[in-house]
């Protein structure tokens, strides 16, 4: 191989490296939010983006850290939901069911929802 | 010599459509989605190094449309198309003017390829937020791209 030849390849992966890394950054920057559910109904919609800690009903209370959430205090016997792990804005969620408490994380653009249908390509 | 050309041509889109269908068989290349090997193009390369750009796209176009037609749909032969006409533009581009070696036209062959992709699906979806796969997606096209280049290079050794 020449040397403007790997010169070339390795522009092209720089170039990739420096995307992803701009890329990484922005959606870092970019939080989501997760919607709290007590059987059923709303009981409300929180951003991910400031560290805090929800109290829902006088059952369950959620911490929002680092951008994810995780169920802290549960006044069911089993504590599941404590067990559950931390979700984050690629969605998922944390059910409490004795206490019919559900936190769902809401996807943000960009985190994998809009991910493209692979068919057969030729 | 007319009819010889047309022999081997046939030979080529034949040797390029059994390797397109091979690849379908096989829906993940290293385990990430939409990544291929894209070992149709050993055959494309090889006519764009022994006969001129305008033999491999007639090669590359008969692969797309029949490959298209008997595994794929509209889609998959409107991506394809895009991707394998950039990826031959920038590739007999290459050979003209860069004096790349077969690896270095496979890479940017390579890329190009993915790139075309990427920007008809911007078109087709009207949605950028898949863009994200950009970097990926380059990365596996240097990735293949030099693979092909190496394996056309070991071909062209052997056959004259």
């Amino acid at each position: 191989m020449k040397k403007k030849e790997i010169l070339f390849i390795t522009g092209i992966l720089v170039f990739a490296l420096g995307l992803w890394a701009v890329m990484a950054a922005v959606r870092r920057g970019s939080y989501g939010s997760i919607r709290i559910t007590i059987n059923g109904e709303e009981y409300g919609t929180y951003s991910l983006a400031q560290d805090q800690r929800i109290i829902i009903g006088d059952t369950n209370i959620c911490e929002i850290k680092n951008g994810k959430v995780k169920m802290t205090e549960a006044d069911c016997p089993d504590h599941l939901c404590m067990k559950q792990p931390a979700i984050g804005s690629s969605g998922g969620s944390i059910v409490c069911l004795p206490n019919k408490v559900v936190i769902e994380g809401e996807k943000t653009a960009g985190s994998g929802d809009e991910s493209p249908e692979f068919d057969t390509v030729v | 010599m007319y009819q010889k050309k047309i022999a081997y041509l046939g030979i080529f889109a034949a040797i390029a459509i059994i390797f397109g269908y091979v690849e379908s068989l096989v829906p993940f290349f290293a385990g990430i989605p939409g990544i291929k090997l894209g070992l149709a193009n050993l055959a494309v390369l090889f006519v764009l190094e022994k006969y001129t750009w305008k033999e491999a796209s007639l090669v590359s176009s008969v692969r797309i449309l029949v490959i298209g037609f008997l595994f794929g749909n509209m889609f998959s032969i409107l991506y394809s198309l895009a991707g394998a006409a950039l990826s031959l533009s920038v590739m007999t581009l290459m050979k003209k003017k860069s004096g790349f070696s077969i690896l270095g036209i496979s890479v940017s062959g390579g890329v190009s390829h993915n790139i075309g992709q990427l920007l008809i699906a911007a078109l087709v979806l009207q949605n950028t937020g898949f863009l994200y796969y950009t970097p990926v997606l380059l990365i596996s096209g240097v990735i293949t791209g030099l693979l092909i280049g190496i394996l056309t290079q070991e071909v062209l050794k052997r056959v004259r």
